[in-house]
């Protein structure tokens, strides 16, 4: 990794107004979001509430609608995902975008092989194997197609793809929701690391014992509008309102009956 | 415990679930798991091989003569290089149809521009190949940019590039190509010297040798486990032994065709080209999971221009080389089976249909195939009607075992 990492706290991706819609829905609307370097922002929220559709906006793959997105200060357009990765925003998608016919090592490199006219694969395989052992990867051999390998071996393939390029912001979307026990703190202690780095992240989770473990700041989403913006110390109670919009919702009528068999014991 | 200090386990055999598959049983072992998953690469070939002369000799023994085997040779070297470029196109799942027209397109130009207008041989070549970029490229702008399928594109374009032919050629529907010329001898006579065809058949061997030590030696200096040297030097000695064997038994006859040693030469290339550059790479990947490649920020858009233009190119030069083996430009240039030959030889070398699987070779070893088979029925004074069923019947069943090989991967989950 470079040492040119921006100092901590400085404002690295700056979204205001950003809207997209898909014909007639309208996946995002008017997003405001920061996010500064050695931070780590969780965005959580209901499905379908556009997290995901967020997260590919900034990686480049879909267009916004409108809005404007600053990047180190300047306004950007992220018209590709090229375009993203160069920029050093590097992405873990929640389907992963894997090429299944290829091995491991060619997953990782692809689109950054070393040594494009003649490739090294001796390099890129020790690069492979060191980096998934960082992440405590069980992933018995790297020349196998991605094809045979578990969803959870793939979801670590595709997390340390996105360390590969150098980047400056990390988006992570679930990253943990396949990964066993092990690799589920691997990945927590490796957004950790990235922060102590002076990285910005964004993570998307619907765990929010994790959530709480890692974020700075936790941005809830809600039908495509911001719903908020929490500290780790706040309630589950406060969150679960604004993911679900009531106070009075299912998770908590589901308390509350429960509270209330208790009370009959 | 014992207090031996074991050297450290390499990196790629930490895991103790991997089974140690270094030794010469081990190499054994994984070929044989990899053909059960439905890795079949080029099994199919061989055994075809093997089956198609076995047949054809018994039937008529002029089939293995070395005179015969060295014909085969110019007739595979023109249909092979069209091929050779469908194996790009296939490997990003598209396919091109027009190849056919295109050689007969190009082969018409050297004719019309080399001898009707008189100018110089390097000329109508170079036009005939510009022509060829320039219909690779129109097909991925239709492709990339209004999102026809290249089915529909290249059907079209059969007919549109067939029209150009004939359009060219005029009413006289055949032009002459002086027999003199060194377009007509490359094509039909020029063979190499004895000594270089064998000097030649050394190269592999010493290749996959001294090639494979660097390597191994790379490997384990990095940790890694290596291809053992007993196997390297099996490899190397046996590919050299065929290969020599190869070459004494053309030498028995006229000789390596120049025209198949410059096939082999492009088939070679594009092997490195796909297999050690990111060029390579990013074709398989765009073949395998388009989104994907395009979200690891690889240009997809110049992935399918450069399939297209390199598949049209390469099927221009095998007109160009075509109208040298036939020493003429004629209305019947790449009409007929060309078009099928050159795709069927692709499929049955082992590349596949569905994108994002094949090799260079396989264009190399299919097209054997392919004139093996045209050849022997020639030989046996069949009809054409029955050599065109028995030929479509070998692709039927070439494409059946793509689909079965691809349905055993897909239930083994090796992609
Ligand atoms: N390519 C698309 N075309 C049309 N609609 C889309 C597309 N992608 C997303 N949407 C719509 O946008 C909305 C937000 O989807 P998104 O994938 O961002 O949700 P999410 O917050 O990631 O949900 P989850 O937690 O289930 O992953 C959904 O209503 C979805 O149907
Ligand atoms: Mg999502």
């Amino acid at each position: 990794m470079s040492d040119d990492n921006p100092p901590k706290g400085e404002l690295l991706l700056q979204l205001t107004g950003v809207s997209k819609n898909f014909g007639a829905v309208s996946a995002l609307s008017d997003i405001e979001l920061e996010v500064h370097a050695g931070e780590v922002v969780a965005l959580v929220g209901d499905n379908g509430a556009g997290k995901s559709t967020l997260v590919k906006v900034l990686a480049g793959v879909h267009q916004p609608s409108a809005g404007e997105v600053r990047f180190m200060g300047k306004p950007v357009t992220l018209d590709s995902p090229a375009k993203a990765l160069d920029l050093g925003i590097a992405t873990v998608f929640q389907d992963l975008a894997l090429c299944e016919n290829l091995d491991v090592v060619s997953n990782l490199f692809l689109g950054h092989e070393l040594s494009p006219w003649r490739l090294d694969e001796v390099q890129m395989e020790v690069r492979a194997w060191t980096l998934l052992r960082e992440l405590a990867a069980r992933i018995p051999s790297v020349r196998e197609p991605v094809a045979s390998l578990s969803g959870g071996q793939r979801q670590t393939v595709a997390i340390a793809r996105s360390l590969l390029t150098d980047p400056k912001i990390i988006m992570l979307d679930e990253p943990t929701a396949a990964l066993g026990v092990a690799q589920t703190a691997e990945v927590l202690n490796l957004i950790d690391r990235v922060r102590a780095r002076g990285l910005g992240v964004i993570v998307i989770s619907h765990n929010m014992e994790d959530v709480r473990a890692v974020a700075d700041r936790i941005v809830v989403l809600r039908l495509g509008k911001n719903g908020g913006v929490f500290t780790p110390g706040s309630s589950n109670q406060e969150l679960v309102a604004a993911i679900t919009g009531a106070s009075e919702n299912a998770v908590s009528r589901r308390a509350s009956r429960k509270a209330a068999e208790e009370h009959h014991e | 415990m014992s207090d031996v200090k074991l050297a450290p386990k390499p990196l790629d055999r930490a895991d103790e679930r991997v089974r140690n598959d270094d030794s010469l049983t081990g190499a054994v072992r994984l070929f044989i798991d990899r053909v059960r998953a439905g890795d079949l690469g080029i099994l199919p070939v061989a055994v075809g091989l093997v089956v198609i002369s076995v047949v054809f000799s018994s039937l008529n023994p002029v089939f293995l003569l070395p005179n015969n085997l060295v014909n085969l040779l110019f007739d595979c070297a023109t249909v092979g290089v069209i091929s050779l470029g469908i194996v790009c196109v296939l490997m990003l799942g598209e396919i091109d149809l027009s190849v056919g027209s295109m050689s007969g397109f190009a082969s018409a130009l050297v004719g019309v521009i080399w001898v009707n207008m008189g100018l110089p041989l390097p000329v109508a070549i170079g036009a005939a190949l510009l022509a060829g970029m320039v219909i690779g490229f129109v097909y991925a702008t239709l492709y990339t940019r209004l999102g026809m399928p290249s089915f529909v594109a290249t059907l079209a374009g059969l007919l549109a590039i067939l029209g150009m032919q004939l359009y060219i050629l005029g009413p006289t529907g055949s032009i002459n190509l002086p027999f003199s010329s060194p377009l007509v001898a490359f094509g039909q006579l020029l063979v190499m010297p004895a000594w270089l065809s064998h000097g030649l058949a050394l190269i592999p061997g010493l290749v996959v040798l001294f090639g494979g030590l660097n390597t191994a030696k790379r490997r384990r200096a990095a940790g890694l486990t290596a291809i053992p040297l007993s196997l390297l030097l099996i490899k190397a000695v046996v590919l050299t032994a065929a290969l020599q064997f190869a070459v004494w038994y053309l030498n028995l006859g006229r000789g390596v065709p120049w025209m198949f040693g410059l096939f082999v030469g492009l088939v070679v290339a594009m092997q490195y080209a796909l297999t050690r550059t990111k060029w390579g790479r990013s074709l398989f990947a765009v073949g395998g999971n388009r989104e994907a490649a395009r979200r690891s920020g690889i240009n997809v858009r110049r992935i399918y221009y450069s399939a297209f233009m390199l598949c049209s190119t390469l099927a221009a030069l095998g007109g160009v080389l075509a109208a040298g083996r036939l020493a003429s430009s004629s209305q019947q240039a790449g009409t007929g089976d060309v078009n099928l030959n050159a795709i069927a030889a692709a499929v049955i070398g082992g590349t596949s249909l569905f994108g994002g699987r094949g090799s260079a070779w396989a264009a190399l070893l299919g097209i054997i195939v392919i004139q093996a088979i045209s050849n022997g029925l020639t030989l046996l004074n069949l009809s054409s009607s029955l050599r065109y069923m028995i030929t479509g019947a070998v692709l039927a069943i070439a494409v059946i075992v793509d689909s079965l090989a691809r349905q055993s991967r897909a239930t083994h989950g090796r992609g």
